[in-house]
This record gives C-alpha cells, structure tokens and sequence, in this order.
C-alpha cells in the first residue's frame, strides 16, 4: 500500500528534483571534504554552510506550499512551527554542552544559572536525548497546529481572516519567547552549541552532514508531499481549495483534509527549523517574527505557488539573492525583496515553474489541437448532443 | 410520530426558516416518495433555494421535522453526512472543479469512502474506471475527459455537473434551475437526461422555465412566500387562481 502510493508520486519533474538533491547531497560533501583547498573545485565550508540553510529555507517554503497552493490556507505563521522544530533542536544542544558553558553548572544551562533558577523546568526533561528532541522536533509543531486548525476549521474561518490568526499566533509566540521565565533563554535564545550527537558542531564534518540531511530531508519532503498531492486526498485537496462547499456536498469534510495537511506541513516546517539551528548555531525568539513567515510567502510565490518544485527554488534564489544584497547593499534589501514580490504578482502570477509549466502546456494544447482525430472526436460529440433537440424542436 | 408518517423518502413537516425576522420558509411541508420525479416553481424568493439548504444541512430549520427514508433525521445531520447518506444536490450556478480534468472530477464525486485515510491510500480499480467510462458516455463527455473542467462550455459544465451527481448515485436527486443559461438544444437533451436519470431514484428539479417543465411533464409543487400553494399535474396547477396571481399572472 506505502509502496504503491510513493510510485505515484513520481512524475518526471518529480523524479528530476529528487534525483538532483540526492545528487547535491552527496557531491557537495565530497568537493568540500575530500578535494584539497587549492583545487577550483573545492567547496568552501562556509558555503556549505550557507547553502544547507538555504535547504532548510527550501523545506520550509515546500511545506507553506502543500496548505497554500493546495488547500488554499495562506498561512502567515509558518515560521512559528520552523521556529518551534528549531527551538526544540537547540533544547538538546544546550543540554550537551554540560559543565562546559560559562558557569560551569553541569546541570543547568548558562542563561539558567543567570537568572538564579535552582532547577531545571520540567519541560526541560528529556531533551538531553537526542531520540526525545527528535520526536519533539515533529510533535510541538505537529501538535500546535493540530490543535490550531481543530479551532479553526471546524468553525470554518477562511481566507483573509484566517491568515490574520496565524499572524497573530506567530506574534503570540514571539512575545512569549521573548519573556524570560518562559525558561527559553528570553532575548537571547540558544546558543554556543558545542556537540550534536558526540560531534564537534563546528567540525567541517559536521558542517557538510548537516548539508547532506537538509539535502536528503528536503528529498523525503518533496517525495511525500508529491504523493500526497497525486493521490486521490490531493485532489480532494485542489477540490476544496476552488470550491469548498463542493467537496461538502460530494460528503467530504473539508475541515479534516486541511487539518491532516495543515499538520503535516507543520512537522515538515519542525524539521527544516531543527536542522537550521546547528546550522547557524543560533536559534532565537526573533524566528517567530511575522515577517520571517511573510517571507516564506514570497519565496513560494517566486518559485510558483502549487507546484511543490518552484517553491524550492523560489527560497533558493531569493535568499541567495539576499546573502549578496545584504553584504553589498545592505540599505536596499528590503526594497529589492518588496519589488521581486510586486513584480512576481504583475508579471508572473504562476511564479517561475508555474509560468514555465503553462507555456508547456498550451504548446501540447495546440498540437493536440492539430490533430484530426480530436476534431472528428469533437464533431460527432457536437451532433449527438444537437440531434435529439433537432427532432424535439420539429415537434 | 412514525403512524403519521406516510412511506417516504422525503418528508417535510411544517418546516419554518426566518433569516433578521424575514420568513424565508413559513410550515412548509411535503413528501416525496421513492423513485418519484416532482418539480418544484415558484416566484423569486418563495424559498425554493432555502428549501434545498434545509433538505442538505447547509441551513438549519428553526422549526419542523425533515425526515429521509421514513426515520433519519436530517436536521441533526451535517452536509457531508448527508451527502454520504444518499442526497446529491446541483446548484444553479454549475460548479465543477475547474483546475481538475473532466475525469477526476468524475472520480471525485464517485460514491467510494471519503474518509482522508481511504483518499490516501485509494487506487482507482477496474471497476471504478469503467463507472467513470461509463458515466462520461452518458453526459456526452467521454471526448473531453482529459481537459481541465475550466476549458467546457457553460452547457458541459452543467453537464459534467450532472455526471457527477450520477456518480455520486444518490437516492434523492436535488436539481436547482439545471437549465438556467443552456440553449434550447441543450434545454431539450437536459430534459431528456433528467427523464433518464429519475427511473433509477427520486428527483427534485427546481425550475422557472415552463416549456421545459412540460418536457419533463411531471408532478408540480408551487411554492410562493415559504410555503405550498398548489400541488398537482402542470395543467392543474397553472389553472389554479392563486397560482396565476402569485406566479404566472405576473
């Protein structure tokens, strides 16, 4: 059953973009550990560095795609649950550092022995297992949003004013985080990460490894979210987001399609945020600010809104776009970024892969459309529907 | 209460609806009986639309009972529920799934589990396709089944709409204005296809056009300010004076 549901997914373009960051996750390390630094081919490992956050950038984008582009849900809160999954990551890598931190306490984190705390929350438990982390990573944002969209779509908000509420829950979030008895490092957040599983975090080692699982997440992501959005469930999905009492009056229940997508994507956004914070060796309440989310928007959109590819792409280049602008023109970035958004609207509404795949498309229209059998097709069909009106009308 | 209850599949019992003190439907009742074609007309705002709200589950009666198949009561039902239990609905405006292909909104509406588990996990058997095949050829769109629903004419749209209710295979077919903005060819073949549909299951075609009621050439309810004012064959009813004051005479 597993098996056949994942063949499905695989259409060519699919196939392609999987085969190519399967491709990526291996070559990158390989050019960085294996080639000498004077070689052109050598990849330095402060771009790999970069480029594996761009992964996690690219992760995040594909799971705003698989609520937005196919339920329609434009959620503006997305980079909470990235936030979160992050948050959850950096739980674990502030208990491994042990006795080494600046205090010395072997048992409580520095900002804790700050702030005078005597012990350790109870939410804290756990997390110096790396299996506990993992399983957090997917259920806080898993759970959030599950029970986040129970409220939400059983009352059936929609459209704008659902997006406002996302906004709001990622401001929410945002302020709570910033507090520091909340027990998360307040301003500050997490951060002088020494070790990930026994392993220096700074090594180039673990730098390209962390490249190499963003990569092959991303893979999985993408290789998910296709059979998702191929199966039947998918095209319930494409249902409901153009016409939504539709799908209620075929007996589907829209509310529990969106919740189950809305869930998913929320683990996927855990996961991209848990491999973001080793990478950067930060994680902070800043990740819950509303524009990080808007940005994800637009990244999406560039990339093409509902095709799974362009989003990767999208967050890809934007931000490799903005790594270059923010070093040579830090002043304009923001302008650059709102004009990219303005003119992705005007003239490529479909996003880059999405005015591709229409150019395709009308091309094979066009061609079928040359055909003689489609017409005589056509035809006949054209004058069995006029023949019994012809006789009716003589009546 | 089931005495009084004739054998039905639809059973409307003095059902009232007021929308801000407007009383969209004031004691409505009626029955529909298996298998039975009926027509239902009426001037604007008579409450034909909110009837077929209160029969899906999109509106919820204020008072009255509206019972399906003797004893399910729908009023304590969601339109999902509903739809599952046997009641396709075709609104007046066609809506299909206009970025899916003429076959998968076919594939859609087929009456198989709708739960998102079994949607995961489904593969279109042998049978279901030839459902499919077999539902195109009898909406005339077996040439079209691969082109997106977006790119049919408003006839085919109504058309593929219809489809889709087939395979829904509801028990009880509700039809709002199918001819609504069709050509007369198409109003013809509409009445024709309806015809066919109702000797398999019950129809309730709600309509303004009276020639294409007289194709039908059924039973007729006339409906004006929320309630029944006339029941009976067309000759019948457009004979009664209340009716050609409230409806026809104007």
């Amino acid at each position: 059953m597993i098996s056949a549901f994942i063949l499905k997914s695989l259409d060519r373009n699919i196939s392609v973009c999987i085969a190519v960051l399967a491709a990526v996750a291996f070559i990158v390390p390989a050019l960085n550990l294996l080639v000498s630094t004077e070689s052109i081919f050598h990849i330095p490992t402060y771009a790999v560095s970069l480029f594996g956050k761009y992964l996690t950038y690219a992760l995040l984008a594909l799971a705003l795609d698989l609520v937005w582009g196919f339920c329609g849900i434009l959620s503006l809160g997305h980079a909470a649950f990235f936030a979160l999954g992050g948050y959850a990551m950096g739980m674990y890598l502030v208990r491994q550092i042990g006795s080494r931190g600046v205090y010395g306490n072997p048992l409580l984190p520095d900002f804790m022995v700050f702030l005078n705390w005597k012990e350790m929350p109870w939410y804290w438990y756990g997390f110096d297992h790396f299996w506990f982390a993992a399983l957090m990573i997917l259920a806080i944002p898993g759970l959030l949003a599950f029970v986040f969209g129970w409220l939400a779509f059983r009352s059936r908000v929609t459209g704008v004013y659902l997006s406002i509420i996302t906004q709001a829950m990622t401001y929410a979030l945002l302020l709570a985080f910033f507090r520091n008895e909340m027990g998360f490092g307040g301003n500050n957040g997490l951060t002088d990460f020494k070790d990930l599983l026994g392993f220096n975090i700074q090594s180039q080692g673990m730098r390209a490894s962390l490249f190499a699982a963003s990569a092959i997440a991303l893979a999985i992501a993408l290789l998910i979210s296709s059979a998702i959005v191929r199966s039947k469930f998918g095209k319930v999905l494409v249902g409901l987001r153009d016409a939504e009492s539709r799908t209620r009056f075929l007996g589907y229940r829209p509310e529990n399609y969106k919740l189950v997508t809305f869930t998913i994507s929320a683990m996927m956004a855990g996961i991209a945020g848990a491999l973001y914070v080793p990478q950067v060796g930060i994680i902070n309440p800043g990740e819950f600010a509303p524009a990080n989310s808007i940005e994800v928007v637009i990244w999406t959109a560039v990339g093409g809104r509902g095709t799974l590819i362009g989003p990767i792409i999208g967050a890809t280049l934007v931000n490799f776009g903005k790594s270059i602008f923010t070093a040579q023109f830090p002043e304009i970035w923001l302008f650059a970024l709102g004009a990219l958004f303005v003119a992705t609207t005007l003239f490529l509404p479909k996003g880059i892969v999405g005015s591709f795949r229409q150019m395709s498309r009308s091309r094979t229209t066009r061609k079928r459309a040359d055909t003689p059998e489609h017409l005589q097709v056509d035809k006949v069909g054209d004058k069995g529907a006029n023949l019994p009106a012809e006789s009716l009308a003589a009546e | 209460m089931s005495e009084i209850k004739p054998k039905s599949l639809l059973y409307l019992d003095n059902v009232s609806v007021s929308f801000d003190g407007f009383k969209a439907l004031n004691a409505l009742s009626f029955v529909i009986a298996p298998g039975e074609l009926r027509a239902i007309i009426g001037p604007n705002g008579a409450g034909k639309t909110t009837m077929m709200d209160v029969i899906t589950g999109k509106t919820r009666p204020d008072e009255g009972a509206v019972f399906f198949e003797d004893n399910i009561d729908l009023t304590t039902r969601d339109e999902a529920d509903i739809a599952r239990l046997g009641i396709g609905r075709k609104f007046q405006k066609p809506t299909v799934f206009e970025s899916h292909t003429v076959w998968d909104n076919i594939e859609l509406a087929l009456n198989r589990k709708r739960g998102t588990f079994a949607t995961l996990f489904y593969n279109l058997s042998k049978g279901d396709s030839a459902r499919i095949e077999e539902i195109l050829e009898t909406v005339r769109l077996t040439a079209r089944k691969d082109e997106l629903a977006a790119n049919l004419s408003h006839g085919q749209k109504q058309w593929l709409e219809i489809g889709m209710l087939l395979a829904q295979e509801p028990k009880l077919l509700l039809v709002d204005e199918p001819v609504a903005g069709m050509t007369d060819a198409e109003t013809a073949d509409t009445a024709i296809l309806l015809r066919e549909i109702a000797k398999t299951r019950a129809v309730v075609v709600v309509e303004h056009d009276m020639g294409f009621i007289r194709d039908l050439g059924v039973r007729v309810t006339c409906l004006a300010e929320g309630s029944v004012l006339a029941e009976g064959s067309l000759e019948f009813v457009s004979n009664d004076p209340r009716v050609i004051e409230n409806y026809l005479g104007r």
